[in-house]
């Protein structure tokens, strides 16, 4: 089989609530190693597209493809074996467990071992890759904390180690610094990609803010109700008055 | 099966479903305020029943008119209601909302165990036994077959406290309030709705339901000790199968069980009790929200 | 969840101990401490995952009515096959209602094991040319490899140690691997789970299979205990009562479970000696005062007890 360099393809997606055009004949197609940014204004249907991909929601229309796979109408268990993963707008964390043990769960889930009823899931090797792991997150200080106790800049940053921790191909961010400090969001920001940019993942995350994207995408995504309605280097994109007035407009 | 059977088994069906009815609609009300399942509705059925027929004895026995017995009835019942659910909700479950559901059912299961007990203690293990609203109706005959005017009472009954609260809920000022408080209870609260006082209301008319449920079976029981669980499992069957905090799908739920139990004891006598809860088994096996009810989904 | 030796070789050492030195009604009582135990481990296991059952009875009584059908057909009364038919046929009966179970949570998941386990109670009471009806079964006493093996007996006793010990080893292990900590997870949050690619049906529907099997053990040695097997197995109040010990000795930790089945055993002998008539009202009550007042069971008290001395200690020691 010959490798493909695309790695998402989406055909026509399309997705509505009642009246509300969340979805709407959405096509798009990422490369392989390719930085996404997304804008849009609020109900634009950013996380729709996201939930969309993930098996989440199912598409009244329209076709996904992964890595070259039909995977529509799959649930997001599939989705996710299969190296997509995400992470959430707001964290899905596990409320009563502490940091480490979170990862640890997501690490055994990728290594097939999450099913495992007689080793435990403390084991040495596991261990340290999850320590290593919230360390590139500069999360060391919280191991062994509830996850309760994180901050929210922490807990978004957990919520995407989770995932991280999954090994995914691609990688789905949701607002990856909403709720982080207007000073911290570059630092956050360069976390994240440094780590991801490490490990080959091709990322595609959802933002608000435009001075992110610009600064961080290598390509962006518009929408606005449902539909994607630029798409180009952020430079040019961005710079167009018509998508400000969208992105910005509705805010 | 020839006609006779039949009617009687109709006839049967719908007074299972009109005791049923009357019972489970307060569980599926209290359910859709509160979200709470009040395990200890059966508790309070059985209170309304007891305290129905010792109070409706104690003044038949004082020379009371019988034909007043049912007036008597019903007001052993709002007794029970009134005492027992403002007790019941402000005193336990307002500490318990926002607890984890297991929680929540524990303790009202604790509460049933209480008052399952209480009636022990207070009228005795003995069955008692007071059926003269039921005979004073007399009978009917259609087609050859005789059946008790009771029946319709109860139908009646059961119809008119339907009928009521949905009337309640959606003709009245405090159904407005109900419905708000159900669908954003902090917006309400910020709209300066008593909701405290919304839940206390909503509850204790769940706890009528059950009283009521109680007080006009007892005629036609004798009225013992311990079936306060059964009680819960059964009109918990009807409200599942239509639909969780569902008005009317309890409607539904209670014809299709009473019909359902009646063909089973007049056909296979042995599935008498099984056949509730194969019955909600195979209905939540398919349709797991209820005939009624709608799937909610977390946006994520 | 870390194994503590030292409080474990403590326990292990009162269990084997302690009865020695007490009087046969004790060593009884500890029997039926130590089965009843085994159930509510399955209870308490659905509990970590948020899961409330008001219907393991439908387990127990499976293993319980292993042994009655065993003896009624075959006369056999053997507890070394008996007891892992009654893993067996409890794992089995879970296999089955776990394929509907496993798709439901919080009040549907109560009320629907509750269902089940009223289905098998009514066929246990009314098919009663097969069932025995109302009266059961006769089961007379265990044997072991031909031996017999009469309740409240040391060896009796120490067969269902030995059962227990080996059952919280089995816990314990399941527990501290991932599948019991995403069996914990499912109370927190199910789409993580899914998003990490595990399946939150499956996690019920194995920790269910397990639970059925520790109600089919715990039915069959309370067969042999009691000498007697009745459609009440199967009720709903056995059922309340397994719950009633997994909140009395918190679900946290498997000891917690230990302290509420020996607990319970306790308070219902002296119960049903001093307030014959108000059982449930006694259940009841402790059950409303812990969930008001005590949440975490007999657990947390144990645990802050044990907090509260050790920092005493560690202040003497520093001071
Ligand atoms: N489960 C749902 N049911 C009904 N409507 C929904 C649902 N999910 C999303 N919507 C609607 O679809 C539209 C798109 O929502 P979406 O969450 O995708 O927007 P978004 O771009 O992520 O917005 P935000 O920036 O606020 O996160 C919105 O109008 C929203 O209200
Ligand atoms: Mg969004």
């Amino acid at each position: 089989m010959v490798e493909t360099p695309l790695i998402l393809q989406t055909v026509d997606l399309t997705k509505h609530f009642g009246m509300i055009k969340a979805a709407e004949r959405i096509s798009v197609e990422v490369n392989q190693g390719e930085l996404v940014g997304i804008v849009g204004a609020n109900g634009s249907g950013k996380t729709t597209f996201l939930n969309l991909i993930t098996g989440y929601l199912k598409p009244e229309r329209g076709r996904i493809l992964l890595m070259g796979r039909d995977t529509t109408g799959l649930p997001p268990r599939t989705i996710t074996r299969l190296g997509v993963a995400r992470s959430f707008q707001v964290p899905q964390l596990y409320r009563h467990m502490r940091v480490l043990e979170s990862v640890l769960l997501s690490l055994a889930a990728e290594s097939g071992n999450g099913g495992s009823f007689w080793q435990p899931l403390f084991k040495e090797s596991r261990r340290a890759e999850a320590l290593e792991t919230l360390k590139r997150f500069g999360l060391s200080a919280y191991a062994h904390r509830p996850t309760s106790e994180l901050p929210e800049g922490g807990r978004k940053l957990l919520d995407i180690a989770l995932s991280f921790a999954l090994k995914p191909k691609l990688l789905l961010m949701d607002e990856p610094t909403s709720g982080v400090s207007i000073e911290d969001k570059f630092e956050v920001m360069d976390t994240l990609v440094k780590v991801l940019q490490e490990s080959n993942v091709t990322t595609i995350f959802v933002e608000h803010d435009m001075e992110v994207v610009q600064r961080y995408g290598w390509r962006v995504l518009v929408f606005d109700e449902g539909q994607v309605i630029a798409d180009g280097k952020p430079d040019n994109v961005l710079a167009d008055p018509e998508v400000r007035k969208t992105v910005l407009g509705r805010v | 099966m020839d006609i006779g059977l039949l009617t009687i088994i109709i006839f049967d069906g719908l007074n299972y479903a009109a005791v049923l009815f009357l019972i489970a609609v307060g569980l599926t009300f209290v359910y859709g305020v509160l979200r709470i399942l009040n395990i200890s509705h059966g508790a309070i059925y059985g209170l309304g029943a007891y305290m129905a027929t010792w109070l409706t004895i104690l003044l038949l026995n004082k020379g009371l008119p019988p034909y007043l017995s049912y007036f008597v009835l019903l007001t052993g019942a709002i007794i029970i209601g009134l005492i027992t659910g403002p007790s019941i909700e402000r005193l336990c479950l307002r500490r318990i909302y926002g607890s984890d559901i297991h929680i929540q059912l524990l303790l009202t299961f604790s509460i049933l165990l209480i008052l399952d007990d209480a009636m022990k203690l207070i009228w005795g293990v003995e069955p008692m036994f007071m059926s003269e609203p039921y005979f004073l109706l007399g009978q009917f005959s259609v087609g050859g077959i005789i059946y008790p005017r009771y029946t319709f009472l109860l139908i009646g009954v059961s119809a008119s406290f339907g009928v009521f609260l949905v009337w309640l809920v959606r003709g009245t000022r405090f159904g407005k309030l109900v419905v708000s408080v159900i669908q954003d209870r902090e917006i309400s609260v910020a709209m300066g709705i008593n909701v405290g006082l919304i839940y206390t209301a909503a509850f204790t008319m769940g706890a009528l339901s059950a009283a009521i449920g109680g007080a006009f079976i007892a005629p036609t029981i004798s009225v013992a000790p311990g079936f306060a669980a059964e009680v819960v499992v059964m009109s918990f069957a009807v409200v599942a199968i239509g639909g969780l905090g569902n008005l009317e799908g309890a409607a539904l739920g209670s014809l299709i069980v009473g019909l359902a139990r009646a063909l089973a004891i007049h056909l296979v006598a042995e599935l008498e009790l099984a056949v509730i809860y194969l019955i909600m088994v195979l209905v939540l096996a398919f349709r797991p929200q209820g005939l009624f009810g709608a799937v909610e989904e977390r946006r994520i | 969840m870390r194994p503590n030796l030292r409080v474990v070789s403590i326990v292990s050492a009162l269990l084997i101990l302690v009865p020695l030195a007490m009087p046969s009604w004790v060593v009884f009582i500890l029997t039926k401490a130590l089965f009843t135990f085994i159930a509510v481990l399955g209870v308490a296991l659905l509990l970590r995952g948020g899961q409330l059952t008001f219907g393991h009875a439908l387990f127990f009584a499976t293993g319980t009515y292993t042994v009655g059908f065993s003896v009624k057909w075959f006369g056999f009364r053997d507890a070394l096959l008996l007891v892992p038919m009654g893993a067996l046929t409890g794992l089995i009966m879970a296999a089955l209602v776990g394929l509907i179970m496993a798709r439901y949570r919080g009040v549907f998941f109560a009320m629907l094991n509750l269902a089940f386990s009223m289905i098998l109670y009514a066929i246990l009471l009314k098919f009663y040319w097969v069932t025995g009806g109302t009266d059961g079964i006769s089961v007379g006493t265990a044997t072991f490899l031909g031996f017999p093996l009469r309740a409240g007996t040391y060896p009796f006793y120490y067969l269902t140690l030995v059962i227990a010990g080996l059952i919280t080893y089995v816990v314990y292990r399941f527990l501290a691997s991932p599948l019991g900590y995403f069996l914990r997870a499912i109370a927190d949050n199910e789409i993580r789970i899914e998003y990490s690619g595990e399946s939150v049906r499956r996690v019920i529907y194995l920790t269910y299979i397990l639970a059925g099997g520790l109600g089919g053990v715990s039915g069959v040695l309370a067969a042999f205990t009691v000498g007697h097997v009745v459609p009440e197995d199967a009720f709903w109040f056995q059922s309340g009562q397994f719950v009633f010990i997994a909140l009395l000795g918190g679900f946290e930790g498997i000891l917690g479970s230990l302290m509420g089945a020996v607990a319970f055993e306790f308070i219902q002998t002296y119960s049903s000696k001093y307030f014959p008539y108000a059982w449930q009202l006694t259940l009841g009550g402790i059950m409303l005062f812990i969930i008001l007042f005590r949440p975490g069971g007999l657990w947390a008290i144990y645990e802050s007890l044990v907090s509260r001395f050790s920092s005493k200690a560690e202040g003497s020691t520093h001071g």
